[in-house]
């Protein structure tokens, strides 16, 4: 099944979030209050080590496994909708100790009370995606 | 060495193992980014039919649909065959701070104050809950990302824009939790 390498690799990376506590309500408060290197290590060691990969894959014109080369797409060139969005965001992933990912894992965990999260965040998509057009972008 | 991976992990191979992630996801042809699953659901259930935002093939989103799946399982996986009944190493400052708060430190992953059956099934818990998932699935909908988006693959591709959206993460973060959260909790 084509599918069950994405499946591995999602059930890797839960485990990894559960148990680097990245699911933590408790880590994200932590990390916004400046008490612990914990979080910064995390993503600090993750970019680092992307940086590096990213590097090697355009110097070196790696392709993936079907034999295309691997491209990277530029964001957008602007910068309302990353610092309006993200503020937003944030307010949320501060509340709620969650980003999307981690809302999944915590599901899988046995913090059913994150369902009603999700709930949310779904509804919050649905909305972006009817008043898109009258937010500055 | 299943009792190594029960401990909890330390943050460089919690963050190798990350890069790992995206590196993987790379080599399949695909990009790293978590929030755009929500997106898939929303136009799986039909929202493409009254909004055009949500009118795509959600097919193309099929692999990140599995990932999620993946995740929650990774998630079961941790807690039972991978469990660790350690209290939390959570620092001492944070666990004061947020006692003056309110939510007491249970020593588990998640306050039992907020995602407990108490709270989460009251009008004012599921109102918290609901209105903190919609900031993040707005938020991270309309800076065309979210944690993995942004803070992993975009700046690992050097993308100023990603970085703009990280340090909005923070404004929020902070906003919330030095200013809301006492009028919250």
């Amino acid at each position: 099944m084509k599918g069950l390498k994405f499946i591995l690799a999602g059930v890797i990376f839960g485990i990894i979030m559960a148990k680097s506590e990245a699911i933590s309500w408790y880590r994200i408060q932590e990390m916004f209050r400046f008490q612990s290197f914990h979080m910064y290590g995390i993503i600090g060691t993750a970019v680092t080590l992307g940086v590096l990969a990213v590097f090697l894959i355009k110097k070196l014109g790696l392709r993936d496994t079907e034999g295309n080369p691997i491209v990277f797409l530029d964001k957008d060139k602007s910068w309302k909708k990353y610092i309006l969005g993200g503020t937003i965001f944030g307010l949320g992933w501060a509340l709620t100790g969650a980003c999307p990912g981690p809302m999944f894992v915590n599901v899988g965990y046995g913090y059913f009370a994150m369902l009603i999260v999700i709930a949310g965040a779904l509804g919050g998509t649905y909305l972006y995606g009817v008043i898109k057009d009258k937010l500055p972008h | 060495m299943l009792e190594i991976l029960q401990q909890p992990w330390p943050w460089y191979v919690s963050g190798a193992a990350i890069a790992f992630i995206m590196i993987l996801l790379l080599f399949y042809g695909k990009s790293f980014g978590f929030s755009s699953n929500l997106r898939a659901m929303c136009s799986m259930a039909g929202a493409g039919k009254k909004v055009k935002f949500f009118d795509f093939d959600w097919r193309t989103q099929k692999w990140n649909l599995l990932f999620l799946l993946g995740a929650i399982i990774g998630g079961t996986i941790a807690s039972t065959i991978l469990r660790n009944d350690e209290p939390l190493a959570l620092s001492a400052s944070t666990i004061q701070d947020l006692k003056e708060l309110g939510v007491a430190f249970d020593g588990q992953l998640n306050p039992s104050h907020i995602f407990g059956l108490e709270f989460a099934t009251s009008f004012k818990g599921i109102l918290v809950l609901l209105i903190g998932g919609l900031l993040v699935g707005f938020g991270s909908r309309y800076a065309g990302g979210c944690t993995s988006g942004h803070a992993i693959s975009g700046l690992s591709n050097l993308q100023i824009p990603s970085l703009v959206a990280v340090i909005g993460f923070f404004i929020g973060g902070l906003a919330m939790t030095y200013f809301i959260l006492p009028l919250i909790f």
